[in-house]
């Protein structure tokens, strides 16, 4: 264990790594999620077509194909740099991956909370004239949101695994997974410490996240 | 509430107009999106790139992705046979092996967490949330470090160390253990809320026919949660096959690890990315459907019981025939009408 802790600062730096990955693809997710829902409830057909083809594609391609599309793809084949050091071109570029794939899941945990609002709810705010902009905004994705707090606990919980995956080769960004396996390649730390140091790290971060939401989830529940 | 139809009204002349133009932007926008990409992938983007306005920026560049020189290894049959076919094989592999043995687990952890004696629910509870919480890629490296931490460990034992090579961990091994504790945790939990969800009339009649706990469990329990958790479940096993495109990161040769060596023979990146992607999509929606139809049949099953059920009396199965249009209504048929719809 002495081992493991004289190199914290490697696995600071990798988690720090982490939740920045987590947090810039949670905020970029959540508003492409709500933007692909209001396009799949949207009056127009083609605006509905497209966030569906989006969701059902990306949704059922694995994230590994997604991040290495961006990183070998869109970052080498296509030329576009985002920052001017690697470490954070690249990290860029994981970010809108993971924000392109995890928007899906905001998507649909939003669609399902849409459908449990009652019909009443829109019908009147439908009688008292509002447009479609103003019912989605004002009526429809506030309750909907309150319902679906709990699913998208599950869904930022997920991201933040997910951000694994960034180290995927293309990407490498030097995340915590990464610099655990790092550590195990190079031998600087035995093994199995090295293992449980890094896995209590990413229980630190996912199950107050579990706990949080569903507190919250409780408190903004809709009493129907 | 069902979005389609009730979030706005049917749209009169003015709003049909609006519409339109909407539509006509949707259309400008996507166009543009995807001239940037091909233009982008034609390498005739950027400096020194020829107008956009000229044919020659639109013609698919040799250098480029689009040309047909990069596509034509996929009608080659020697692409399919030496990587494509081979790649699926130990993708499915992998997948069908983990979800077998993750099922196992997640039956066996999920009991485990409802069980009454604390020293086997206590520690059920905490290998579940430890392999829910932690990432799939990390169990997976530790599974392919696995030798070494043996290694290192042996002598705390005061044995010695293995000679190098006696203890190999596969790929797959890796790939298939990772999946199976990630994904068998997950099914831990939803077996357990399955198994919750039976009504507890359930099991209070199984035991007073004199079944034990085992048999309650297995006879009556079980097979309940099961089939009313089968979308859940299988919703899971698509979660597994996508995972599996993990196996790339520490070099297992499926799918998406053909894909790259494709790619990097032909230097055909993105033609082989859509191409993977399109193959991931059709298995993973043709399994989705599965589930989809499974929720379907369970929804009518239910209906069906459940109305079957409430009525007054002993009311029959209804019999097969009963489906068929035409067919003489039986008993059922009444009950299943009167009670209210459950809500």
């Amino acid at each position: 264990m002495e081992a493991f802790l004289s190199n914290i600062d490697k696995v600071v730096d990798g988690f720090s790594w982490t939740v920045r990955l987590t947090l810039f693809s949670a905020l970029f997710s959540f508003i492409l999620g709500i933007v692909l829902t209001a396009m799949r409830v949207s009056p127009i057909p083609l605006l509905r077509a497209l966030s569906t083809g989006y969701v059902e594609g990306i949704r059922n391609t694995p994230l590994t194909l997604v991040l290495l599309f961006c990183g070998l793809g869109l970052n080498s084949a296509l030329g576009l740099s985002l920052a001017d050091s690697v470490a954070w071109d690249v990290f860029w570029w994981a970010v809108i991956g993971l924000s392109a794939y995890t928007a899906c899941f905001v998507s649909e945990s939003l669609r399902a909370g849409i459908n449990t609002i009652p019909l009443g709810q829109v019908e009147a705010a439908r009688s008292l004239g509002l447009t479609f902009t103003q019912n989605l905004s004002l009526i429809v994705i506030p309750q909907a949101l309150r319902t679906v707090v709990g699913p998208l606990g599950s869904v930022l919980i997920a991201l933040i695994k997910n951000t694994t995956v960034a180290s995927v080769a293309g990407l490498g960004v030097q995340e915590a997974s990464r610099q655990m396996k790092l550590m195990f390649d190079q031998g600087i730390a035995p093994v199995l410490p090295t293992f449980v140091g890094f896995a209590i790290g990413f229980l630190i971060l996912t199950l107050p996240t579990g706990y949080f939401f569903g507190w919250l989830s409780k408190r903004v529940a809709v009493v129907r | 509430m069902s979005a389609q139809n009730v979030l706005f009204d049917v749209p009169g002349p003015k709003a049909r107009a609006r519409y339109r133009i909407y539509t006509a932007f949707t259309v400008l926008a996507a166009i543009a999106g995807l001239a940037v990409l091909y233009l982008g992938f034609n390498r005739t983007l950027g400096e020194g790139a020829p107008s956009i306005l000229s044919s020659e920026a639109w013609a698919p560049s040799p250098t480029g992705q689009w040309t047909a020189n990069k596509w034509l290894p996929f009608i080659d049959p020697a692409t399919w046979t030496d990587y494509v076919i081979p790649g699926l094989q130990n993708t499915l592999t992998a997948a069908l092996l983990a979800s077998v043995l993750a099922i196992v687990f997640g039956l066996v952890f999920g009991i485990g967490r409802m069980s009454d004696h604390w020293w086997i629910r206590v520690p059920s509870s905490a290998v579940v949330e430890f392999f829910r919480g932690i990432p799939l890629l990390m169990l997976i490296f530790f599974t392919m470090a696995l030798p070494i931490a043996i290694n290192q460990l042996l002598p705390v034992f005061g044995q010695p160390p293995m000679t190098p090579g006696t203890f190999q961990v596969s790929a797959l091994a890796a790939v298939v253990t990772g999946l199976t504790l990630y994904n068998g945790s997950v099914l831990a939990e939803v077996f357990r809320a399955g198994i919750k969800a039976v009504p507890k009339g359930q099991s209070e009649a199984a035991y007073s026919v004199g079944m034990n706990k085992t048999q309650t469990m297995w006879l009556i329990l079980i097979p309940q949660a099961v089939t009313s958790m089968m979308p859940a479940i299988v919703a899971q096993l698509v979660v597994l096959l996508k995972d599996s495109a993990l196996g790339y990161i520490i070099a297992f040769p499926e799918l998406l690890r053909s894909f790259t060596l494709i790619a990097t023979r032909h230097s055909n990146v993105i033609p082989a990315a859509i191409v993977c992607a399109i193959i991931y999509i059709i298995i993973n929606v043709s399994l989705s459907r599965v589930a989809i139809w499974l929720e379907r049949r369970n929804a009518q099953r239910g209906k069906q019981s459940a109305k079957v059920g409430a009525g007054p009396g002993v009311a029959p199965e209804p019999t097969p025939d009963a489906a068929v249009p035409g067919a003489v209504p039986d008993q059922g048929q009444e009950t299943r009408n009167k009670p209210t719809e459950p809500s």
